[in-house]
């Protein structure tokens, strides 16, 4: 089978240039250099028609960035991001309406001066998917698939509670029939019960309309429900992806294991917990070789010299540890 | 151990209102619970559930145009809901401390950490010296797993990250050692592996100096893994309170087993999320009889037209809902 997404060798740097006084002083002898931050370097992953692989990683290792590139966002400074329009659904969407983006804050994310219907028609009625005298119709049934009532059509996004108003940002994202949806923190701004009602929604949908997700998080049990696949990040780099049995039963990287022991669970008993040590370092200076040894208990000379490369350890089970050559 | 020690903290029927051109919005409406020295109780809700407010009140931190107009805050035998401002002004800080959820609004951008440090100890103690202040500011931020901490005196918030701005206010809420600390949703902003260290950071503090601790938090998770106690808390009341391991493990009102559902654990993977439909009432707005009514699976008439009471359970637990199974009824 082949993937309908294909991403290469993606990269993204975010280059801080000098400003005049540097350059200035770099011209009389001093050595000022500019700030580059390598914010997702050398990524590579496919994801399958139907899947949901979901992206784990603490704040700064590059997860938003690396949804914003798959979602044509941003655009990458190296590498490639492809879609297989042989597989989509519908063949005559332009190319690029088919993956959108669900985003976190669903306060900022819908423009508090327009209406829900114009909100949810704009695209389609600018793509020349429907005309714009169906608008009403067109917008009322996006709204029943996404659990509204179709009398809010006339309401401004203020008039809406934080899951509503998500409820609102998806039917924009399916408006223009997508194959492909990059979910950015979707659910983190809402309450515990909300969450569940969204999270339900997205699998509903998938089933539905046979949409392929990037679902990005930072909350593992958000993640271990929802996921077929994870990716999980640290630093810009991929340090495991795993099928989700797999991550949650046979993490291999000792960052994965970390992320898992850390995780707050509903369980019955107080627990110890045994944090990893350390900060996330500042992705300005990242530690040489593996990111990681500096909070690594296995660390060893050769992590801290030589980047390690994600290899294939058990089928579909890749991993980016030197530990993993000498067993 | 826990029953035998005299509760630090006792709160009574607090009723903190807030008087709006809208309306009265009763943020707190009769919450009572109490802590004992060393405990750590969990307060869980969802937004506008009152719990943050429940911790101003008792922090005597209610602006206009709330006002608290009912119920005692009974603090080791002093009644802080009475107390005039200066008074409360030297417990405040002192004898209860609280944590924010965000550092970076708590503390000062312009000044050092030493200054706001040793200004916190000296507010309370006008006799102790600079130097001695200073000292204190070292070792409690040692304390809180900060390394070198002579160094780090001298920094300003910005120098620090997330993680480390959160355990500055840590220490500066230690400091006087006091016997309460208030914690609103201190985790909340922080990544899981730092969350995973501030919490156990915390579970140790308490149980060395035996201060009592109030974590107000959403994430039931969480405080399954700190707490003794937790008290549910659902548009502006208690619905539930008890040890954390009953209510884990048994929770009986609807609201709980609907909150407990609603987070996504390993064995219900490939299963859609048992929900609770529809949202929080508007605050402004509340239905007559039990709050919950409008989501709850087993509301019934009774539901809709009284209001229920606290009810006593038989593993000491108290649920405020009408259909607690006879046999589990005290």
């Amino acid at each position: 089978m082949k993937p309908i997404l294909k991403v290469q060798n993606l990269s993204k740097d975010f280059i801080k240039s000098l400003d005049l006084v540097a350059k200035g002083l770099n011209r009389i002898g001093q050595n000022y250099k500019e700030e580059v931050v390598h914010a997702v370097d050398d990524v590579n992953f496919s994801i399958f028609k139907g899947e949901i692989v979901g992206v784990v990683g603490e704040s700064g290792c590059g997860k938003s960035t690396l949804g914003r590139m798959v979602a044509g966002i941003l655009s990458p400074s190296t590498g490639s991001v492809e879609f297989d329009s042989s597989q989509a659904n519908n063949k005559e969407i332009p190319s690029a309406l088919r993956t959108q983006m669900i985003f976190q804050d669903p306060f900022s994310s819908l423009n508090p001066r327009k209406r829900v219907v114009d909100i949810i028609t704009e695209a389609p009625i600018y793509h020349k998917l429907i005309p714009p005298s169906e608008k009403r119709a067109f917008a009322t049934e996006m709204l029943q698939r996404v659990g509204l009532d179709p009398d809010t059509l006339e309401r401004y996004p203020h008039q809406f509670s934080g899951g509503q108003r998500q409820r609102v940002g998806i039917a924009r994202a399916l408006a223009v029939s997508p194959e492909f949806l990059v979910c950015d923190e979707s659910i983190a701004a809402l309450d515990v019960s909300i969450q569940a009602q969204i999270i339900n929604l997205f699998v509903d949908l998938k089933d539905k309309f046979d949409l392929t997700y990037l679902f990005i998080s930072h909350d593992i049990g958000v993640i271990e429900h929802i996921s077929d696949r994870v990716i999980v990040m640290y630093l810009g780099r991929i340090v495991e992806t795993a099928p989700i049995e797999t991550f949650v039963k046979q993490p291999n990287h000792p960052y994965t294991q970390a992320l898992l022991t850390g995780v707050p669970r509903l369980e019955v008993g107080k627990r110890q917990y045994e944090p990893i040590s350390g900060e996330i370092p500042s992705p300005l200076s990242p530690p040489t070789g593996c990111h990681f040894h500096p909070r690594c208990k296995f660390a060893t000379a050769r992590c801290k010299a030589e980047k390690p490369a994600l290899r294939e350890i058990a089928p579909a089970h890749f991993s980016a540890c030197h530990l993993n050559d000498e067993a | 151990m826990r029953q035998a020690l005299e509760p630090i903290l006792k709160i009574n029927n607090l009723q903190t209102h807030f008087f709006t051109k809208a309306g009265i919005l009763k943020a707190v409406d009769g919450v009572s619970f109490e802590i004992a020295a060393g405990e750590i109780v969990g307060l869980v809700g969802e937004s506008g559930s009152g719990k943050s407010i429940t911790g101003f009140s008792v922090m005597g931190l209610v602006d206009a145009p709330g006002k608290i107009i009912d119920g005692s805050i009974n603090f080791k035998g002093k009644d802080l809901s009475a107390l005039s401002n200066d008074q409360m002004q030297n417990i405040r800080g002192n004898r209860i401390a609280m944590i924010f959820q965000d550092p970076m609004m708590t503390l000062n951008p312009v000044l050092r950490i030493e200054t706001q440090m040793i200004e916190a100890i000296q507010a309370h103690d006008g006799s102790i010296s600079r130097e001695d202040a200073r000292i204190r500011s070292r070792d409690t931020l040692g304390l809180v797993g900060i390394s070198s901490p002579d160094e780090r005196l001298r920094a300003y918030p910005h120098q620090f990250s997330g993680g480390m701005r959160q355990r500055v206010s840590i220490a500066i809420a230690m400091l006087n050692r006091p016997d309460l600390i208030i914690a609103d949703e201190p985790t909340t902003a922080l990544d899981v592996t730092i969350q995973g260290q501030v919490i156990s950071e915390m579970q140790k503090l308490c149980r060395e100096t035996q201060t009592a601790l109030l974590w107000i938090t959403h994430d039931l998770a969480v405080v399954a893994g700190i707490a003794d106690r937790v008290c549910v808390m659902y548009a502006g009341r208690i619905v539930e309170q008890g040890l954390v391991a009953n209510i884990i493990a048994n929770p009986m009102h609807p609201y709980t087993q609907g909150l407990m559902g609603s987070v996504p654990s390993q064995n219900q993977r490939g299963k859609p999320l048992q929900q609770i439909d529809g949202m929080v009432p508007s605050m402004l707005n509340l239905p007559v009889g039990c709050a919950f009514q409008n989501r709850c699976n087993y509301a019934n008439e009774k539901c809709s037209n009284i209001q229920p009471d606290i009810t006593q359970v038989a593993d000491g637990r108290q649920v405020r809902c009408f259909n607690i199974p006879v046999g589990q009824r005290l």
